[in-house]
């Protein structure tokens, strides 16, 4: 029973550091998306809570917690009370098998312990996408437990566009499955080992590029993020699902946003760019005698390519005006939906003709 | 343990089921609905069938549900419009149901066995290996092959039908 124990409380450590990891980054990511615009529109964000600045997260998540939580007249309580939360769960138990750093075990009195990934099951890929799939729920369920037409029409709109642009960023990851031959996210790093030209997006019989611009186009859109935020459009809906959330509550729908999008950028940077892995062969702390912190480096590796591709979100966010309703539906159907399933037809000819040469 | 599960999972899925048709708003039979769904894929997984839970979550929680409550909510239902007092015809097919598994559970276990063991040989042994993932997929496109070619068929015949009937004006006034 000890030996039970001592694996539950490695568990959980494990589960509280990525959780803390996670919520920190949403924290700083609140911050910098403000400061990012702010620099990309010529001002200089905000400036007043702390040194220029950078206590804004900290009073923000005081003022929510503070703030008096009101549920609307007519509105089912029940639902209104449960959606935030089967919002935020999907949110946060997709990183449980994501890969941070190398593939490295190590042993306490007798239990092989991985310090870097919570659970390596061997459907990771497909655990990310079920769980990201239940977020619809959340959304579409706050929506029409508000009572309000705005929240209504804003749920439904998220439901639409989450099951359009899912079936693209699923079939996107096909062709990156077949080059690796597993759903488990470890191999599929460590598959990518070695520089960037074994990374998915370069690698040999069929480069994923095309595949990569799906699923980032894919990723914003499922994530309801500006060019395709038509669920929370302020121009049409006051604020779509969440018009009628305050407080807490809000805090939970927002908080799940942001933690889908480290998601989707942890997803991104692990099947297309490698990882954990670096750029170039090895690593440097190894190769001038510290082979034992070379986990360290790796680890950076991979939070700068998250964090890239969180900066593609602000980017993104700053250039481009929203679509409208239907040029959102047709460009996922019409234009994303063929490319991946070209991907995938190209994908697979090419690894079939690789390996008969070989 | 096991025993344990299969127990859990099979009464919530029965539970979950009877509630999804007895329930009053269509809202909460979606979602005892989505309830059972996970409850079936928690059943694969005792299993060891992961790859099949997933799908199950993704295909049937993930799209299928999520466009019914679409419906339900769009056409916001009264339960007026609903079909209540069924009485009769559920009595109807329940009772030939409830007396079969009745003859079947206390039939022994002989009757069941040897169909389990004839489900766990031959091609199946792949399971053995761990990668239930890599034997539903070798198994589905050499064992089955025509079985599931002529089921993504008929699924394609389906799809044309929806959008033939769901677009009568095609060809009148194409925009």
């Amino acid at each position: 029973m000890t030996e039970f124990g001592l694996r539950l409380a490695i568990s959980l450590t494990q589960i509280a550091a990525v959780m803390g990891i996670v919520v920190i980054t949403v924290l700083i990511l609140t911050l910098a998306e403000r400061k990012v615009l702010g620099w990309m529109q010529d001002r200089m964000g905000p400036m007043e809570v702390g040194p220029y600045g950078i206590l804004q997260p900290f009073a923000d998540a005081i003022k929510l917690f503070f703030k008096e939580d009101i549920i609307p007249a007519g509105a089912n309580k029940f639902l209104f009370t449960v959606a935030p939360i089967l919002c935020l769960i999907p949110a946060f138990i997709g990183f449980a098998v994501i890969p941070w750093g190398p593939n490295q075990t190590f042993e306490v009195n007798g239990i092989t312990v991985r310090p870097f990934v919570i659970s390596d099951i061997n459907i990771g890929i497909l655990y990310i996408l079920a769980f990201a799939s239940l977020g619809a729920y959340g959304i579409i369920l706050g929506g029409w437990a508000s009572n309000s037409k705005y929240s209504l029409l804003g749920g439904l709109r998220s439901a639409a566009q989450i099951i359009s642009y899912e079936l693209n960023v699923g079939l996107s990851i096909v062709g990156v499955l077949i080059l690796a031959g597993s759903l488990s996210l470890v191999k599929i790093t460590d598959a990518q080992a070695g520089g960037f030209w074994n990374w998915y997006l370069f690698a040999l019989p069929a480069p994923q590029i095309f595949a990569f611009v799906v699923y980032v186009i894919s990723s914003v859109a499922e994530t309801n993020r500006v060019p395709f935020d038509l669920p929370e459009a302020e121009s049409e809906l006051v604020a779509g699902f969440f018009t009628e959330y305050s407080g807490l509550r809000f805090a939970f729908f927002f908080l799940a946003e942001y933690a889908n999008m480290v998601l989707v950028s942890c997803v991104a940077a692990a099947l297309f760019l490698g990882g954990w892995n670096a750029p170039y062969p090895g690593t440097i702390l190894a190769l001038i005698g510290l082979p034992s912190l070379a986990w360290v480096e790796n680890i950076m590796w991979f939070a700068v390519k998250t964090y890239s591709f969180l900066f593609l979100f602000f980017w993104l966010r700053a250039t481009l005006p929203r679509l409208r309703y239907d040029q959102l539906m047709r460009f996922g159907w019409k234009v994303m939906l063929p490319i991946a399933l070209g991907n995938i037809v190209v994908t697979s000819l090419a690894v079939f003709f690789y390996q008969q040469m070989k | 343990m096991s025993q344990l599960f299969f127990g859990y999972f099979a009464g919530m899925i029965a539970m979950t089921a009877m509630l999804v048709v007895a329930l009053r708003n269509p809202v909460y039979s979606a979602l005892s609905l989505l309830v059972m769904f996970f409850h079936v894929a928690g059943l694969f997984i005792t299993l060891h069938a992961e790859f099949l839970a997933a799908v199950q979550i993704i295909v049937y929680a993930g799209a299928i549900l999520v466009l019914y409550l679409f419906v339900v909510m769009l056409l916001n239902v009264k339960q007026d419009d609903r079909y209540h007092g069924q009485w009769r015809i559920a009595g109807f097919v329940c009772v030939p149901l409830l007396i079969e598994s009745i003859v079947l559970l206390s039939g022994g276990t002989e009757a069941a066995d040897p169909g389990n063991r004839s489900l766990q040989s031959g091609p199946l042994d792949a399971t053995a290996v761990g990668d239930n993932t890599l034997a539903i997929g070798k198994i589905l496109f050499s064992t089955y092959l025509f079985p599931f070619e002529v089921a993504s068929l008929v699924l394609l015949v389906a799809m044309i039908g929806a959008i033939v009937l769901a677009k009568r004006d095609i060809g009148e006034n194409d925009t």
